[in-house]
Formats: C-alpha cells, structure tokens, sequence
C-alpha cells in the first residue's frame, strides 16, 4: 500500500467521525472564503489602472464645493498630464433603494482618464453632444434593464433645477465596459455642462478632480504641489492617490475589518479546538495500531509523518470543499452585497492564505498524537491495547 | 425515564474531553452571533434614542437628511410662527441648524473621517431637554467655541476639554462636553450658528430647521400645512421617522450579516455535536444494551442522549452569552452612517432578549445534533451489542 493510501486508510476507518469533522472544518474554511472575501471587496476593487492617477478634494470636508477653475492651474504643473473633475449628484432612480452613484462629468475627458471604460466612439460623440445626454455602466444598465434611447428619471435631493423642479430626466446615450480584469464601478454619468447650467446654485463648482500624472513615483510631491497652489485661498484642497482617497472610505467604516477578524479569530479557534479534539481521540483508538506498526519497522519518524500527515490531508481536504464551495456560492452571494460591495470574488490569494491555514490547522492539531505515537513504546502499546 | 437520562447526565464527566466539543462549538456559534446582534441592536438604539415624538425636522423639499438640505434662515422665520409649534421662555421653539461634516482624524487609527459639525442658537440646546453639560459650559454666542458630544470626543482627536481645534480659518475652544441621553447626538460637535455659516457656507443659509410641537399630533399638522403650500417646498418628518431610517438600512444589514454567519457557523457546530454524540453512544453501548436488556423501552434511551445533547449546548450557549456580555457588553465602536454621511459612536448592547435568543439557538443546535445519534442509540440491536462486549 503506498503512503497516501495508507493515510487514506487511516483517515478513513471510522468513517461518520471524519466525514462529521471533515463537514465542520470544511464549514469553517467555507465561512473563511466568504468573509475574507467581504474584507477584501471592501478594501479593493482598486486596480493597478489607477496607479497614475490622483484625486484633489476640498480640504476640510468632502461636501464642500470647489471650484472649478483650479483645474486650469492644476494642468500646468510640471508632471501632470491631464486632468478632470467630478461632483457628486446624488438624487433617486424611483426607489431610495436604487442606490448608484451619479457624476456629472466632462464627457471626453472622464474617458481620457479612465481608459478601462470602453464605450463605442459613437456613444461617447453623443453623449458629449446631447445635453441631456447619459451613461452607465454595463452592470447597472443590466440590473436596471436599461436600453440606449431610454429616458432616466433622477428625483434630485441635492441639486434641484433653477426654479426649484427636482425632476431630472437624462437620454440614456451609451453603455460602458470595464477593460477585462477590472471591477465594474457601477456609476452613472451625466453631462457636467448641462447639470451646471440647469441647477440652482453652486455654479462653477465641482466635488473632487482627477489628476493624471506622468510618473506614478512622484505622486507625493505632485500631490503637495498641487495643495500649495491653493493653500491659504478659500478652497483648499487636500490631493492623495486613488488608492488613498478610496482607502480613506473604507477606513470610515472604522471596526468593521476589525470585528471581520475577531469572527474568523473565533471561528478557527472553535475548529481549532474541535480538530484536534478529534485527531487525539482517533489516536488513542488507535494505540495498538501504531504498536504493529512499529513492530513491522516503521521508524518513529514514519510515524510521527504518518499521523501529522493525516491531520493535514484532513485539513487541506476540508479547505479545498469549503473554498471551492464558496466558489460555487459567489454567483449568489455576489448579486445579494451589491448595494454593498460593487464587487465580489474569491481571490487566488484568498484561496491560497486558506490553503496555508489549512496545512497549519493540520500541523498544530496533529502534534500532540504524532508526538505521542512516536514516543510510544511498543510492549507498554500492545498492553494497552 | 428520568433515572436513566440523570443517570446518564453524572457520566458526562467521565467523556469530558469529547463533550467539551458541543459546549466549544456552540459557545463559538452564539459568541458570534450575540455580538453581532448586540451591534444592530446597539446602533439602531443610539439612533432611535436621538428622535422624540414631539419634535420634527424640517428640510428642503426632496432632500433625504440634513446634509443634502439646504434653507433660508429668512424662509424658515415664515414656519416659525406657524400654530402647534410650541413655545419656550416666550419664543418659538424652532431651531435653525448648519449640519456639515468635517475631516478631522479619528484616535483609533489617526485617518480623517467625517465629524458632523452642528450649527445652532441656543435655543437649539433648550430644544433638546436631553442635552447635559457633563464638563465644562456651553458655548457662548459669537465666540469660537465648541461643544463636543462625549461619542465624538471619545472618537476624535483633539476633542479634549480645553484643547484647541482648528476647522478652515478658525481655531475653535472645545468649553464643554456633552451627553444626550445615548442618543446620536454625541457623535457630534456643536457651535454657535453663525461662527459656522462664517466658517463654511456665509450667512443666513442653515441645513434644517428643527421645530418642537406642543404634542405630536401637532406635527402632523404641521406637516399638512407646510408641505400644501408648494412656494415654501419643505418636507416636515418627525424625530422618530427621520431617525428610524436612518438607522434601518445597516441595522438590517448587521442583522442578517450576523444571521447567516450564525447559520454557517451552527452547521459546522452541529457537525461537530453529532460527531460527539455519536461517541457518547458508541461510549455507552453495553451500558445501553444492558438496559434495553433489561426490559427499558428505546424512549427512555433516545431522550437521555437527546437531553445530554441538549444539556451540553445548552451550556455552550450560556457561556457564549457570557462571553459576548463580558467581552463587548457596552465598548463603544464607531463607524460611518451612509444615511446621515457621518461617523456615529455606538456601544454594543447585549440584552437579554439577544442571550434568550442565543440559547435558543443553542437549544434548537442540540435537539437536532442528538436526534440522530438518540435514534442510533435505541434502535442498537441488543444481543450483537452485548456481544462485542
């Protein structure tokens, strides 16, 4: 019998007790695929595109407006390369619930700077063209059911019309798509010309601008550059990357990858202590076993890799049902965090960190039998037994 | 029945070390659950604490909170002086506030996050019969000076009494610490009216215009009237609603985040108790058999395995409340409320509704992991048991 079959054997000689253990660690490294999956949603979903790409704010609070003639100072810096701007629109598609984010932007520009949003030229020619012109991405059209050529209706709670009208209705001119790889941010943009001239108030200003700059190495000293040009005016800024100014939300969210943690922390422990619990009991059955073993030669290190051997084929099995069911789960599971999570996936390095718990699960719990076993001496062994 | 399940019960100890794995496994399960519970039923306390009956909010038509709103100091005087709002020291009780946020850096972690700043007169504190100064005074009218509710000051830097802070041009005292009875309120700083609009947005423009009415069925009144009239374009919501809200969506969210993982965590316990309870029977076969041959029915049997099961879990779900009680019962986190854009402080309450439920669950976890292995235990045919003793 080779070696693994013998694990095999092994694991398997008593066989409702491995499957019950192996169905519990696998729950655990189920519900460790899933979670840290949530975790890494909520810090991701940046991708390396934006590198080069830094985002200027107003200094002390995001809601303030800034206007929008500070983008033509922040072009001629050395270093930068280009530049847009943004603002946020806020307002509801029919239900509160039908949260999405909306920004009126410069048409041509914002797909400048963002070349993972691919759009068919002739869309992005209308879309700067019609006024009342409007894009979204593939995901949100999909999950609106939305056509080029629809009317959208946005009732505005920021931004009502001149005139007081909070109706805003936008022609849907083109569809966007997110470059292979990367995350479909689900945002909705309207004209920037149009949207400025029709509100009430705050005209010339804008949210946030996004700034492209030639070497993403001098990111921190254009960044500063770009805050002293403004520093003692009225409309300070505040300028980091785009992997900052994202992180910066999620780290808002204050204790949640914390308590994530603690969960996960709770949840191997529970297993932790469930495992091994089960690697000594199938060990002690098993004293009078290892005593023919080792009376038949097996040396005390065959042993000692025998018995850990088997917790870790236990443990990797477990990982590889439970990661591979969470897997299996991320079609539903992904639709249901949407409002949440603009993406979900389990990532290779999630798999990976669980495969290498899964080897640790199976070392730690399997070092007391195997010490034990090795330890053993045979006449005292078949006694026992 | 009862001598066979007690009997049964006083050799638990001699199986300890495979019966720990129940109480183990579910004290894990309802650990997790209870906390996360205890966070829902935290945040959506502190919100619902913040709104009181008698008194509303009112905002620029179509605005959904107090930051995408924005009025007229002049437009709200009209509302001022309308009939059911209720009068305080001989002037109506209507409150004209500035709501904004503020990047200030949190303790926790040194990253800015956002402060809501609140603007008000001092009528806006005489509104709010909740608000004590715990430290310090109030701020007085026209100076730069700040009042810090004790979430934000615990939550904040430079939040300290007597500490300085600087917001834009301006560097604010922090006079006073405040507390409002638990409620959302004390995640924020409050200032005189217009040393904010000076700061932030010029004068005369306010966020919200908060009113107390002399009963709530005044505000419904109120509501009628203000809303009718389309040149005003208000919306008038009291307290209890606009708060509630703002507190559903994570409420609901925490809640059913903490369900499922429960319900994931339970399976993998449940494995684990029918695993132990499988060897608790395997354990007390001859036992088994010799009453059975001694002319005790299966019933007998299968219940004393079901109450051990149950027993066991049951005392897993306890210590697991236990657990979540002393080890979160009341420590404060923080985190940043979509719905009012800000960061509100909250304590994690662990009541006794949530350990009710938690041993609940522990129960229902232990009926289910010892069905199986009880029907195991009573349908052990005799003979062939005793035999392989």
């Amino acid at each position: 019998m080779s070696y693994l079959g013998l694990l095999w054997t092994g694991l398997f000689r008593r066989q409702t007790r491995t499957i019950l253990t192996l169905a519990s660690i696998t729950v655990a490294f189920l519900l460790f695929a899933l979670l840290r999956s949530i975790v890494v949603g909520l810090t991701g979903g940046v991708n390396a595109d934006g590198a080069d790409r830094l985002i200027t704010s107003p200094r002390y609070s995001i809601v303030d407006p800034i206007p929008i003639s500070h983008l033509n100072r922040i072009v001629t810096l050395p270093g930068v390369l280009a530049a847009t701007h943004a603002d946020w629109f806020g307002g509801r598609y029919k239900e509160p619930a039908n949260f999405f984010p909306k920004y009126p932007v410069n048409p041509r520009d914002y797909f400048a700077m963002y070349p993972e949003y691919r759009m068919p030229k002739a869309q992005l020619d209308a879309f700067e063209r019609i006024r009342t012109g409007a894009v979204a991405s593939r995901a949100l059209a999909v999950k609106y059911n939305w056509k080029i050529g629809d009317q959208i209706p946005i009732e505005a709670d920021i931004w009502p019309k001149k005139g007081g009208e909070r109706l805003w209705v936008f022609d849907l001119v083109g569809i966007y798509d997110i470059a292979p790889g990367g995350t479909d941010p689900k945002v909705f943009l309207l004209n920037y010309n149009y949207f400025d001239e029709a509100r009430q108030f705050a005209q010339g200003s804008v949210g946030w601008f996004i700034v492209r700059v030639a070497q993403p190495k001098e990111s921190a000293e254009i960044s500063r550059s770009i805050d002293k040009l403004f520093a003692n005016s009225s409309d300070e800024t505040k300028t980091s990357t785009e992997q900052e100014f994202q992180a910066s939300f999620v780290n808002q969210l204050g204790d949640i990858g914390l308590i994530m943690t603690s969960i996960l922390g709770a949840v191997f422990f529970t297993i932790l202590l469930l495992t091994g619990n089960t690697m000594a009991q199938s060990f002690r059955e098993r004293i009078p076993e290892i005593a023919v073993l080792k009376t038949l030669g097996f040396s005390n290190p065959a042993i000692l890799s025998l018995i850990l051997g088997e917790a870790v084929l236990l443990c990797v099995l477990a990982c590889a049902i439970g990661v591979g069911g969470a897997w299996l789960l991320t079609p539903v599971i992904g639709p249901a965090l949407t409002n949440i999570l603009p993406s979900f996936g389990i990532a290779p390095a999630t798999m990976a960190a669980g495969f290498a718990i899964a080897i640790l699960l199976g070392l730690v719990t399997g070092f007391f039998p195997a010490m034990q076993g090795m330890r053993l001496t045979i006449v005292e062994a078949l006694r026992r037994g | 029945m009862l001598a066979i399940t007690s009997m049964n019960l006083r050799t638990v100890p001699t199986r300890w070390a495979s019966s720990l794995v129940i109480v183990v496994g579910i004290a894990g399960v309802v650990t997790v659950m209870v906390a996360l519970l205890a966070l829902a039923t935290g945040f959506s306390s502190t919100l619902q604490r913040t709104g009181h009956a008698d008194r509303a909010i009112i905002l620029r038509g179509g605005a959904n909170g107090e930051l995408s709103s924005s009025l007229t100091t002049e437009r709200a005087q009209i509302v001022a002086t309308m009939p059911g709002i209720a009068q305080l020291n001989g002037v109506a009780a209507a409150s004209p506030e500035l709501y904004l946020v503020a990047d200030v850096p949190k303790r926790a972690n040194g990253s800015a996050a956002n402060l809501p700043l609140r603007g008000m007169t001092p009528l806006g504190v005489t509104l709010r019969p909740e608000v004590k100064i715990l430290q310090g005074r109030m701020f007085k009218p026209g100076k730069a000076e700040l009042i810090a509710g004790r979430g934000a000051a615990n939550q904040f830097m430079g939040l300290d009494l007597g500490a300085k802070i600087k917001l834009r041009d301006a560097t604010l005292e922090v006079v006073g610490i405040f507390s409002a009875d638990g409620g959302g309120h004390e995640s924020e700083v409050w200032m005189d009216l217009p040393v904010v609009q000076d700061l932030f947005r010029g004068p005369g423009v306010i966020s919200s215009l908060r009113i107390a009415a002399r009963s709530p069925s005044d505000i419904a009144l109120l509501k009628q009237s203000i809303e009718a009239d389309r040149r005003l374009d208000m919306t008038v919501t009291d307290e209890q609603t606009y708060y509630g809200k703002q507190s559903e969506r994570l409420t609901a969210l925490i809640t059913g985040f903490g369900y499922a993982v429960a319900v994931i965590m339970g399976i993998g316990a449940l494995f684990a108790a029918l695993n132990t309870m499988f060897s608790a029977v395997s354990a007390r076969t001859i036992e088994i058999a010799t009453l059975r041959a001694l002319g005790f029915g299966g019933m007998p049997v299968m219940m004393s395995v079901v109450v051990e099961a149950m027993m066991l879990a049951a005392s897993g779900g306890a210590i697991g409340g236990l657990i979540a009680y002393l080890g979160f019962n009341g420590s404060t986190v923080s985190t940043l409320n979509q719905a009012s854009f800000s960061q509100v402080a909250f304590d994690f309450a662990v009541t006794p509704a949530l350990i009710t439920k938690g041993i609940t669950i522990a129960l229902v976890l232990g009926l289910i992991g010892g069905l199986m292995p009880a029907w195991r235990a009573a349908s052990l045919p005799v003979t062939a048991a005793l035999r392989r003793a």
